[in-house]
Order: structure tokens, then C-alpha cells, then sequence
């Protein structure tokens, strides 16, 4: 049970995937310009990394040594391809706002990282358990970025206004804003994390 | 003009880095010496010009038999191949330029700037300047355009990380905090460019 | 189970296997979503319909397409009998957040009657600032530009009027530029 527990908040916090690994920075700093945008980005990330996980884990005696990366990228692309079908479909405001990023979570490295470093090895349980782990830690450093660069930028959070938009810095919706709010927010983690 | 107009676009104005946010695992990755810097630009622009050449081609007969919906999977799979296959004629006709790029193709397979640019162009839905058509050649100058942008913004970006290294920095921000603040205000100094186009 | 050795024949079968399924799977999926995709395609035309006409049965909605600032944009635009603006919608646009994306709200602010567009007559309109009289974006001359000439042009196309006559600023903005009139919906007069 323990091991179980130590796998799902791995992800979390000790090896977040975006403060402590920095990986898949492309949708990080691309589709955080709202809370709402990061989160949705997130939950398609951890949707396709369960899912993923949870395949590859039970295909990997299937699956020759060799043969593994191209393997592991047709069964990401898959779900990829579905998050996309399934968003369009029944999601579609959401997934206008996202667009491109949504069939680039292919790319995305912690996807593709956690198939190779945990699925290959472990198993259905405890990989689907890490791809939640990993996805809700994902999900949660989208979220905070996406709430923060909301507020300071437009003045409001998850939509709700807090003070009038005429006093947010516009600068944090646009591109530089995202390098700048997650360069702090990281700057603080470090220091937290050296304090504790 | 409308020609030399893509190549500002993409370059400087809507730069693929600093303002639409592809690319960014090796922008971070591999920008902390000038000539890694440049051997990987050389090497995007390479693969990205020949990936998109070819999805185009493939798009084609994707819409002609009604298989849209397998873009993602094709694409990735196509780009995934044409770099292995990139490799091993590097190696067998061009031994010094393999010695050069070797170490970075690999890594191109994951960079999500060519499997993005590769969807953009596809599906005509390109950045271009006005009076631009969507098309083969435009996507494809597009893309080498595009793969100039990213070489330039990692090259400036090397160099000023190489600056930086030399500086004293504050404890937290070490590391990934300052490389992107300076991403941020390399990203401000693009802006400047907004609207030339 | 033992794991399966990297000879030719089990590399090929299992990727051959998994790239099967995989096609298989999406065309399921695809053909099952495929009726929900056009359905919400079609709703959401339907709602842009509805809110650009405002309740007015004789109303006619007209989609067409600019370059703005970020790329192109799609405006829905409606028009009672005489040309007058019933309301619009932004269908697609790239504008920067926060800046040029305000043109969703701010030329129907009913409050501000020197931005506000929704009543007057469309085929001249054009921003103070080239000499005309609705307010420009703050801080997104372009956007706006753009944003009117889509109104004109919308009302060119149903009327036949030609649009921005001493509008010379706005031809130097967009020297070649084409209409793309994907739909163009008469409500019927009941």
C-alpha cells in the first residue's frame, strides 16, 4: 500500500513533472494565459498519460526491446488522436482555445518519459496509479501558472473578477509574462524546498 | 515580397520560440554553449524543412481518402522515420556533418516545433503575412523560414546564458528560474518587432 | 510471460499488431463522434445566427473573413432591411489577448455610443482616428481597423454597395486582401 501511495504522490510533488523536472514546457508556458486554459490542458495531458501507461504496462512483454520508442509513440499518438475526437465533439470551445497543443501532446516528453522509465517496467496498477500521480501534478503546475498569470494579468481568476481588468499588467497574458511568471514561481518553490 | 515578407513574419515577428511557444524543451536544453546552439539550429532546420515538405505531400492523400482523423499518428510516425533515415545517409555520404548534427537528431524527434509546424502547414493554417496564399511553396518557405526563427532565437539565448554563467546569481533563481527570465525578456525584446509585418 | 525476443519477425508482427489496432480504434471513434463534431459545428452557427439577428425575423446574418493583426478572422455580422446593424459575433479570431481580442465586447457596449456600432448603418464606418467616428480599441488601432472594414465589407457584399469609399487608410493597412463568404442566410419575412 505504501509503495502504491509513495507512486501516486511521486508525481506530485517530489518529481513534478513541470517544477521539478521541467518537462513539457511548450504547453506550460503556451496554454496558461488563463486558470480554466490550464487546467483543460492538463486533464487531456493526464487523460493521455494514464491511459498510455496503463497500455504499455500491459503490452510490454508484447513489445521487442527494439522496437519499443515507435511501439510506445503509436499507442500515445492513439490517444492522442482520441482526446482530440472525444474534445471536438463534445468539448468544443475548449478545444478551439487549445488547438495546436492538443495533438502536440504526442511530443510532450513526460509522456513518452514515464511510458519508457515506469509503464515498460512496472505494473497495470502501479503505472496507471504514476500516470495519475504525474497527470495531476501536471495539472496542478498548468493551473497555478494559468490562475496567477490570470490574475495579474486581466484581474480575475477562474473567470471571477477580483479587481478591475484596467489594473492587471497585460504583459503577463502575452508571451514574456509566461517566462517571467514561471520563472518566479519556480525561483519560490526552490526556496521553500531549501528551507524545508 | 510577399516571400521576403514570410521570412520577417516568421523570423522575427511571430517568432516560433518567443511567440507561439514551440520548441521550447531544446530552446531550454541545449542553449548553454554558442556551439550546441548551433549545431541543433542547423539541424531543425534541416529536418523541419524536409518533414514539412513530405506531411504536405501526405495530407494530400490523407484528404483525398477521408483519413483526417489519423494526421497525429502519421505525422509523428513520418517525422520519427525521415530522422532515423536522416541519420543514416548523413553517416554513409557527409562523415564530418553527421559529426556535427548526429548528437541532435535524436533529440528532433521530440522537439514539438516540427511535428507543429508540420500540423500548421497541413492544415493551411500557417501564420502568414497579408497577401500570402496557403500552399506548397509558401508552407514550405514557411517552415525553413520558421526553422530560422527557432535557430536564431537559441543562438541570442545561447549567448546570453554563456554571459550569465560568469554572473553571480541568487540561490533560488540558479538554474531553470533565470534562464527563463531571460527567455522572458528575449521574448519581450521580440515583441518590439509586433505589428511590422 | 515470457518477454518476446527483438528477431525480425516478432519486431514487425508487433508493430504491424499495434498499428492495426490502433487505426481500428480511431475509425471507430472517428465514425461514432463524427455526427456529434457537425452537430456542435452546426450549433454553433446556429447560436452566432441567432444572437447577431437579435430577434429580428427579417434580419440577414453574413459571415466573412479579414486579416487582422494575428491572422485572419471570421466576423458574423447581421443587418435589418435597411442595412443597419443588428449585432455580430467574433467566430474565429488570433487577436493578442487582452488587447485586440476586446473586439468580441467593445464595439456593442451600449454605454459607450461613440464605440458602440450595433444600430448604425454599416458600408462607411471607420475609426477616429482615419477620420471616421467610432472609437478605436484602446492600444489596437489595427484590430479595429480591421475589425470595421469585416462590417463593411459583410454589408458590401448583401447590399452591394461599395464598401469604405474615404477609407484610404484602411486600403494602405490591407492592399490585397479577399472575401471569403463561406455562408450567407436569408431569414424568411413570416
Amino acid at each position: 500500500m505504501s509503495n502504491a501511495l509513495k507512486t501516486f504522490t511521486n508525481g506530485l510533488l517530489k518529481e513534478n513533472p513541470t517544477f521539478v523536472l521541467v518537462l513539457g514546457m511548450c504547453p506550460t508556458l503556451a496554454t496558461t494565459t488563463s486558470a480554466i486554459n490550464g487546467m483543460s490542458m492538463g486533464l487531456a495531458t493526464m487523460f493521455v498519460l494514464v491511459c498510455s501507461n496503463v497500455v504499455i504496462s500491459l503490452l510490454k512483454n508484447l513489445i521487442p526491446d527494439k522496437v519499443r520508442i515507435p511501439a510506445f509513440i503509436v499507442v500515445i499518438a492513439t490517444f492522442v488522436t482520441l482526446v482530440q475526437l472525444l474534445m471536438q465533439a463534445y468539448v468544443p470551445a475548449i478545444y478551439d482555445v487549445l488547438g495546436l497543443f492538443i495533438p502536440l501532446i504526442v511530443v510532450n516528453c513526460i509522456v513518452l518519459g514515464r511510458a519508457e522509465a515506469f509503464a515498460a517496467k512496472n505494473s497495470v496498477g502501479l503505472s496507471a496509479l504514476d500516470g495519475l500521480g504525474m497527470g495531476l501534478g501536471f495539472t496542478l503546475a498548468l493551473t497555478v501558472l494559468g490562475a496567477i498569470r490570470e490574475l495579474l494579468g486581466t484581474g480575475a481568476c477562474f473567470g471571477f473578477h477580483i479587481f478591475p481588468d484596467n489594473y492587471g499588467a497585460l504583459i503577463f497574458v502575452l508571451a514574456p509574462g509566461a517566462f517571467i511568471a514561471l520563472a518566479y514561481l519556480m525561483a519560490i518553490i526552490n526556496k521553500a524546498q531549501k528551507k524545508s | 515580397m510577399v516571400y521576403f515578407l514570410i521570412f520577417i513574419s516568421a523570423i522575427f515577428v511571430n517568432n516560433i520560440v518567443l511567440s507561439q511557444f514551440l520548441g521550447i524543451c531544446p530552446f531550454l536544453g541545449v542553449s548553454k554553449k554558442i556551439d550546441t546552439a548551433m549545431g541543433m539550429s542547423a539541424a531543425v532546420v534541416f529536418v523541419l524543412t524536409l518533414a514539412t515538405v513530405v506531411t504536405y505531400l501526405l495530407q494530400m492523400l490523407l484528404v483525398a481518402w477521408g483519413l483526417e482523423f489519423l494526421q497525429t499518428i502519421l505525422f509523428i510516425l513520418i517525422i520519427a522515420a525521415l530522422v532515423q533515415m536522416i541519420e543514416i545517409i548523413l553517416k554513409k555520404i557527409s562523415p564530418s556533418l553527421y559529426q556535427a548534427l548526429g548528437v541532435f537528431l535524436p533529440l528532433i524527434t521530440t522537439n514539438c516545433c516540427i511535428l507543429g509546424v508540420a500540423i500548421l502547414v497541413a492544415n493551411g493554417t500557417e501564420k502568414l503575412p497579408m497577401g500570402a496564399e496557403h500552399g506548397m511553396l509558401t508552407g514550405t518557405l514557411f517552415a525553413f523560414a520558421t526553422a530560422l526563427g527557432f535557430g536564431l532565437a537559441l543562438i541570442l539565448f545561447a549567448g546570453l546564458r554563456e554571459q550569465l554563467a560568469m554572473n553571480k546569481v541568487p540561490k533560488a533563481m540558479q538554474g531553470t528560474p533565470i534562464a527563463l527570465l531571460t527567455a522572458g525578456l528575449l521574448a519581450m525584446a521580440f515583441m518590439g518587432f509586433s505589428g511590422v509585418v | 510471460m515470457e518477454k518476446l525476443q527483438s528477431s525480425f519477425k516478432n519486431m514487425v508482427l508487433s508493430l504491424v499488431i499495434i498499428s492495426v489496432v490502433a487505426a481500428g480504434a480511431l475509425a471507430g471513434v472517428y465514425i461514432l463522434t463524427l455526427e456529434a463534431i457537425n452537430a456542435q459545428k452546426l450549433a454553433k452557427q446556429e447560436a452566432a445566427k441567432q444572437a447577431v439577428l437579435a430577434g429580428h425575423e427579417d434580419g440577414v446574418a453574413i459571415e466573412t473573413a479579414v486579416d487582422g493583426f494575428g491572422g485572419q478572422f471570421r466576423v458574423m455580422v447581421g443587418f435589418d432591411a435597411e442595412g443597419n446593424i443588428l449585432g455580430y459575433e467574433i467566430l474565429e479570431h488570433q487577436e493578442t489577448p487582452g488587447l485586440g481580442s476586446h473586439m468580441e465586447h467593445w464595439f456593442k457596449n451600449a454605454e459607450k455610443p461613440n464605440q458602440n456600432i450595433i444600430g448604425r448603418k454599416a458600408g462607411q464606418l471607420t475609426v477616429s482616428k482615419d477620420g471616421g467616428d467610432v472609437d478605436a480599441i484602446t492600444a489596437a488601432t489595427i484590430s479595429s481597423r480591421a475589425f470595421l472594414k469585416a462590417v463593411n465589407q459583410a454589408y458590401a457584399e448583401h447590399f452591394g454597395v461599395e464598401a469604405h469609399t474615404g477609407a484610404s487608410q484602411l486600403h494602405k493597412e490591407a492592399k490585397t486582401e479577399e472575401v471569403v463568404i463561406i455562408e450567407e442566410t436569408e431569414v424568411s419575412n413570416e
